[in-house]
């Protein structure tokens, strides 16, 4: 079978690394946090927003290499993806039911005591 | 020929071998985008992110070509049974 060549070059690995490590929390999204262009992505934002912590979003749709390279970084095949403290901690749905439980929140509030 | 609900439903099907499996294409007929459902005793001792991983594991292929996946709901058959008294009591109240 014929395999095509992976995106997820050293390069962009240690870049990933390097933001991810920088960060508390980091949302890999379609779209700005101001102009969210799906609306899965404006979920997560919305929720991020509410709880009142700071983030840095990264725009996926600015650039095909990063955008199939995440995917691979993460083991995760769709947008948005959260990452807090350094770890993968998931896509829209497993945001939007930790949010409800009141999970995000508690980790969320660990994270920027840390 | 895109991605159908009954290829979903088959791929879920033989690999995660669920009790209990509901997909939704919520793409108004295209197949490109579902809501899933699953209830199956391989998420026992399983966090979510993992079963939300095996979904999207279980689904390699259809997800080159599905644009939205929302999965829902990934439960034990335990947890099924739980949820589904306590909604029943709910409905009673």
């Amino acid at each position: 079978t014929i395999r095509c060549a992976s995106a997820l070059t050293p390069q962009l690995k240690s870049t990933l690394d390097t933001v991810i490590g920088s960060n508390k929390v980091v949302l890999f999204m379609k779209g700005t946090k101001d102009f969210p262009q799906c609306g899965f992505s404006n979920t997560v934002v919305q929720i991020l927003k509410s709880l009142n912590v700071p983030f840095e979003t990264i725009d996926v749709l600015e650039n095909e290499m990063l955008r199939l390279g995440l995917k691979e970084y993460s083991s995760w095949p769709t947008f948005p993806q959260l990452y807090i403290e350094g770890e993968f901690f998931g896509g829209c749905d497993i945001t939007v039911e930790a949010y409800k439980n009141g999970e995000l929140q508690e980790l969320l509030e660990k994270a920027m005591l840390s | 020929m895109g991605v159908t609900k009954e290829n979903v439903e088959a791929t879920l099907k033989a690999k995660l071998n669920p009790s209990h499996l509901e997909v939704v294409d919520t793409s108004g007929g295209c197949g490109a985008s579902f809501v899933v459902e699953i209830v199956s005793e391989q998420f026992e001792g399983k966090r979510l992110l993992e079963r939300h991983r095996m979904v999207n594991a279980a689904l390699e292929e259809e997800l080159k070509e599905i644009h939205a996946l929302s999965i829902k709901k990934t439960v034990t058959p335990e947890q099924w049974k739980q949820q589904q008294e306590a909604n029943q009591s709910n409905a009673a109240a």
